[in-house]
C-alpha cells in the first residue's frame, strides 16, 4: 500500500512552565495532540511517533508566556496519501450509487457510481448487495471486503479520500492477489510480454506499474516497518 | 408504526432490485437538475428547492412528492456542489425532522447520511444539521406534554440517534467533528427549560452510546459546567429564611406530609434551611437547576446499572475539582457528587472522601480551595448515610493528625488570636468537630471506634492556645462540647456562654469574605424533584442520636445507671460487624424533641425576572 512513510523528524516542543518537572510526559501529550490530524509541515497525517531524544537544556521564550522549547528527535509514521497512489481499505457500505471504505481504521474513501469500472455491475446476490465482475466470475467486492483503489483526491481535514476502481488493478485485494500468482505460474514469457503491454496503458493512466519481483503478498507497511 | 416502517423498507429495496422505470427516470432527472446549474440553467433546480421548503400542512401528494425528491437526491450526491448548490443545501439543512412525519424524517435522514459520507465538506454542516434536531422547534415545545407529542420526540430523536451512530460508523473522525459542534449548539442557562432538558437528555444518550467511548467524558463536563452555571444564578438571598437568629442544630422536621404553614424546620447554619412542603412558587432557575439534576441522577443511575459508573465517576471527580470545588458557594450541583458516591459505596464514596481530604492538606493548593474541601469533607462525612464508621473514624484520624502537626509547628506563646492566618487550621478543627456532633454517638457506642475517638489528640488540639474553640463558628462548638462532655470524651473547664449565638466575629475573621466558616455544602437540598435521589441516603439533623439523648430522658440519680447500661451494651455488641451495627442505628427513629418555636419553612424567592425564551 502507499502513503506510508517514516520519516525522522527534528522538533523543538515548547512547553508550559507548569510542566517542568515532568518534561517527558509532556512531550509526549504534545506529540500525542498531533495524531490523526494532518500536519502541513510533515505534509502527512501523524498516526505513530517515537521519542529518540531530547534535548537536556531548553530555550526559555521571551514574554508574557515562558515557554521553553526541547528540542526533540522522533521518527514518525505518516500518511500522506497523494492522487494516483493506490491504498486498502475495507468495504463498511455498498450501495448502487457508491462504495465506501475505511482505509486503516481512521480514514475514509468513497468511490462514486462514476468511478466503478463498467466491468463490474451492481448485483443482490443472496439477499446481499455487490458489485460483482461481468469478466470473472469470482471477482466480486462486497461489504467487509479488502479493496485496492486509486486515490483520485484527499481532504485533509477530515481525512476524506475520493477513489477510483477504473483502473484495472484496481478491485478485491483477495482476487487480485490470487490472480497474480496465477498467472506467475504460467508461461512466463508470454505473461512478462502481456505485463508489459499492460505497464504501459497503466503507465498511461497514470498508476503504479506491477514489478513482477515485487512480492505480491506483503503490503508496502510491512515491508517499511522491516527496514526499521 | 414500527411495522409500517419495516414493510415500508423492504418495499424500497425489492424497486432497487427491480431497477425500477420511474424510479432510476426520477434519479436522472434530479441528477440533471443538479448539473444544470453549473450552465446557469436554473429553473428545475429552483422548483427542487420550492419542495424542501414546503413544510406546512403538505397534502398527501406532495408528501409522496417530497419523499421521491429526497430519495434521488441521496442517489446523486456525488453531483452535490457545495458552492454551486449552496441554496438546495441550506433549504436541506434547514428542515427540521419535527414537522414531518416518519417516511419523510426516513428519507432526510438517508440524504443527510448520503451527504456526510461521500464529501468531506459536508460532514459538518450534517452533524451540525443533525445535533440541531435535538431540540423541536419552539413552536412545538408546548406539544411535547401530550402523549402525542412524545411520540413524535421518540421518533425524531432515536432516528437521529441512529444516523449519528451510522455516520460515525462509515467517518471515523465523525466523533470529533462532532463534539465541537454539540457543546457549541448547547442551550445556555437563559434558554427555554424543555429545550435545555430534551438536549441534555441527548447528550446523555449519546454519552451512553458507542460515541460516548470518544466524546463521553467532555459532554459530561459540559452539563456540569451547566449546572453550576444555574447554581451560581440562584442568589443566596433569594432563598428566604424567615427567622435567621436560630442555632443550627434545632430540629429538622423532615415529614413530607407537613403541609407548608406547619412546618418546623431549620437544619440550616446560615440562610439555606430544610425543605418540607416544598415550595419553589416559581423560581425559574431553581426549576432548570432541578430538571436538569434530575436528569443526571437519573442518567447516573443507569451507569451503574450498566457498570459503568466507575469510569465516569472519573470524570465526575475531575470536574468537581475544577468547577464544583471553586464555584462560590456552590448550593445544590455538588448533591451530584453525593448521588454517585451513594450508588457505589464501596469505591466511589470512599474515592470522594479521599479527593476532599487530599485536597485540605496538599499545601499546593490556594489557602480557599483548601477551606472548601475541609468544608464539603465535614458536611459529606456527617450527611453521607451509606458511609461506614470505619472510614468516617479513619478520616477523622487524618484530618485530627493534620490540625496536630499544625499545632506542634507553632511558637508556644500565642498572643494574640489571628484567625485569618490559622483559618486553613480553623476550618479543619471545625469540620473535626460537625463530623462529630452527627457521629459522635454512633462512633461511642461502638468499642474500637471509640478507643479509636479517645485516642484521637482532639484534646491538645482544642485546648491549645490558638483556642479553635472561641474561634470556630459558636453554635457547632455549643453542641460539640455537649455531646464531648456526655460521652466524656473530655471536659471544658470554662463555661462557654454563647447564648445561641449562631456566629461570632472570630468565626466571621477566619470565614474571610467569603464566609467559609458558614458554608455547609451538603445541607438539604431544597430542590424537590432531584430531593428524592438524595434523601434515602442522607442523615438529616432529627434522625441523629445525640450522646446526651439518652442521659436526658433519665433523671439525674439515674445517671450512672445509664452509664452501665450503655456500657454493658457496648460491651455485649463487641465482636459485631461494625456496618450492622450502623445500618442498625440508622433505621432507629428519633423523636424529635421540640425546642424551637415553630416557624415558617425556609423556600426560594420566586424570580422577578421575566422569563426568558
Amino acid at each position: 500500500m502507499d502513503g506510508l512513510k517514516v520519516s525522522d523528524a527534528n522538533l523543538v516542543v515548547y512547553i508550559h512552565p507548569s510542566k517542568a518537572n515532568r518534561v517527558p510526559q509532556a512531550l509526549r501529550g504534545e506529540l500525542s495532540s498531533l495524531l490523526f490530524k494532518f500536519n502541513e509541515a510533515f505534509d502527512g497525517v501523524v498516526l505513530v511517533y517515537d521519542i529518540l531524544a531530547q534535548s537536556e537544556s531548553a530555550k526559555v521564550l521571551p514574554g508574557l508566556s515562558p515557554y521553553f522549547g526541547v528540542k526533540v528527535k522522533a521518527k514518525l509514521l505518516l500518511f500522506s496519501p497523494k492522487p494516483d497512489m493506490l491504498l486498502e481499505g475495507k468495504v463498511m457500505k455498498l450501495r448502487k450509487e457508491s462504495i465506501h471504505v475505511i482505509v486503516l481504521g481512521f480514514s475514509y474513501a468513497t468511490i462514486a457510481e462514476e468511478d466503478i469500472r463498467g466491468e463490474f455491475r451492481y448485483k443482490i446476490k443472496h439477499g446481499e448487495e455487490v458489485f460483482a465482475s461481468s469478466l470473472h466470475k469470482r471477482h466480486v467486492i462486497k461489504v467487509g471486503s479488502m479493496i485496492r483503489f486509486l486515490i483520485k483526491s484527499f481532504d485533509e481535514e477530515i481525512l476524506h479520500i475520493s477513489g477510483s476502481l477504473i483502473p484495472a488493478n484496481t478491485g478485491s485485494v483477495g482476487w487480485l492477489d490470487k490472480h497474480m500468482n496465477e498467472s506467475s505460474e504460467m508461461d512466463r514469457s508470454n505473461k512478462k510480454k502481456r505485463e508489459r503491454e499492460s505497464g504501459r496503458e497503466m503507465e498511461a493512466h497514470g498508476s503504479r506499474v506491477i514489478n513482477e519481483d515485487y512480492p505480491p503478498k506483503k503490503s508496502k507497511r510491512q515491508k517499511l516497518v522491516e527496514e526499521f | 408504526m414500527g411495522l409500517e416502517l419495516a414493510s415500508y423498507g423492504t418495499e424500497y429495496y425489492e424497486e432497487m432490485a427491480d431497477v425500477d422505470f420511474s424510479d432510476s427516470e426520477v434519479v436522472s432527472y434530479v441528477r440533471d437538475t443538479l448539473k444544470s446549474v453549473a450552465q446557469g440553467d436554473t429553473d428545475r433546480y429552483n422548483q427542487l428547492i420550492g419542495v424542501m421548503h414546503h413544510s406546512e400542512g403538505l397534502a398527501p401528494d406532495e408528501v409522496a412528492l417530497l419523499v421521491t425528491s429526497l430519495k434521488a437526491l441521496s442517489g446523486v450526491v456525488s453531483y452535490v456542489d457545495i458552492v454551486l448548490h449552496e441554496a438546495l443545501l441550506s433549504s436541506i439543512f434547514g428542515m427540521s425532522m419535527w414537522n414531518y412525519g416518519p417516511d419523510v424524517v426516513d428519507a432526510l435522514v438517508e440524504l443527510i447520511k448520503s451527504l456526510a459520507v461521500s464529501n468531506g465538506v459536508f460532514v459538518d454542516s450534517c452533524l451540525d444539521m443533525l445535533v440541531r434536531n435535538f431540540m423541536p422547534p419552539k413552536s412545538f415545545i408546548s406539544f411535547l406534554r401530550l402523549p402525542r407529542g412524545c411520540i413524535i420526540k421518540d421518533e425524531v430523536l432515536n432516528r437521529v440517534h441512529a444516523a449519528l451512530t451510522d455516520i460515525a460508523y462509515l467517518v471515523p473522525l465523525a466523533p470529533s467533528r462532532l463534539l465541537p459542534i454539540i457543546l457549541r449548539r448547547m442551550p445556555n442557562m437563559f434558554d427555554n427549560e424543555a429545550l435545555l432538558v430534551i438536549y441534555v437528555e441527548s447528550m446523555f444518550r449519546l454519552e451512553s452510546s458507542a460515541i460516548g467511548e470518544l466524546i463521553g467524558s467532555t459532554m459530561l463536563m459540559a452539563v456540569v459546567d451547566r449546572l453550576v452555571d444555574l447554581d451560581v444564578e440562584i442568589g443566596w438571598d433569594e432563598i428566604i429564611q424567615e427567622d435567621a437568629s436560630k442555632g443550627i442544630f434545632h430540629m429538622e422536621l423532615e415529614d413530607v406530609e407537613e403541609t407548608e404553614d406547619f412546618v418546623v424546620k431549620d437544619g440550616s447554619k446560615f440562610s439555606k434551611g430544610t425543605m418540607c412542603g416544598l415550595n419553589f412558587g416559581g423560581n425559574v432557575v431553581a426549576d432548570k437547576l432541578d430538571s436538569l439534576m434530575l436528569l443526571t441522577c437519573q442518567h447516573l443511575e443507569s451507569c451503574y446499572d450498566e457498570g459503568r459508573l466507575a469510569k465516569v465517576f472519573d470524570t465526575l471527580l475531575q470536574s468537581f475539582r475544577i468547577t464544583i470545588l471553586n464555584a462560590y458557594k456552590s448550593k445544590f450541583a455538588q448533591f451530584v457528587m453525593f448521588y454517585s458516591c451513594s450508588l457505589d459505596p464501596g469505591s466511589c464514596a470512599v474515592r470522594f472522601a479521599n479527593l476532599l481530604s487530599d485536597i485540605f492538606m496538599c499545601e499546593t493548593h490556594p489557602p480557599l480551595t483548601r477551606m472548601s474541601a475541609a468544608a464539603y469533607l465535614g458536611s459529606y462525612l456527617a450527611r453521607a448515610k451509606f458511609l461506614s464508621s470505619s472510614l468516617i473514624s479513619y478520616m477523622l484520624k487524618r484530618l485530627i493528625g493534620w490540625c496536630y502537626k499544625y499545632i506542634q509547628i507553632q511558637d508556644g506563646e500565642v498572643k494574640t488570636i489571628n484567625p485569618e492566618a490559622h483559618r486553613i487550621f480553623y476550618s479543619g478543627c471545625q469540620a473535626v468537630m460537625y463530623v462529630l456532633c452527627f457521629r459522635m454517638s454512633s462512633m461511642v457506642d461502638v468499642p474500637p471506634l471509640k478507643s479509636q475517638l479517645f485516642q484521637m489528640p482532639l484534646e491538645q488540639i482544642l485546648h491549645h492556645p490558638l483556642d479553635p474553640l472561641k474561634v470556630c463558628l459558636p453554635s457547632i462548638v455549643k453542641e460539640f462540647l455537649r455531646q464531648a462532655k456526655a460521652a466524656r470524651l473530655f471536659t471544658v473547664s470554662e463555661n462557654f456562654l454563647f447564648s445561641d449565638l449562631l456566629e461570632s466575629d472570630s468565626s466571621k475573621a477566619f470565614g474571610g469574605t467569603e464566609r467559609l466558616d458558614m458554608f455547609f455544602p451538603f445541607d438539604p437540598c431544597l430542590l424537590k424533584k432531584s430531593d428524592r435521589f438524595i434523601r434515602p441516603n442522607f442523615v438529616y439533623w432529627s434522625m441523629v442520636r445525640t450522646t446526651y439523648d439518652d442521659d436526658d430522658e433519665a433523671s439525674g440519680e439515674e445517671d450512672d445507671d445509664n452509664d452501665d447500661d450503655d456500657a454493658a451494651r457496648s460491651f455485649d455488641e463487641h465482636g459485631i460487624d461494625l456496618d450492622d451495627f450502623e445500618s442498625s442505628m440508622n433505621k432507629m427513629s428519633i423523636t424529635p424533641k421540640a425546642r424551637a418555636p415553630m416557624r415558617m419553612p425556609a423556600k426560594i424567592r420566586p424570580s422577578t425576572s421575566p422569563e426568558s425564551l
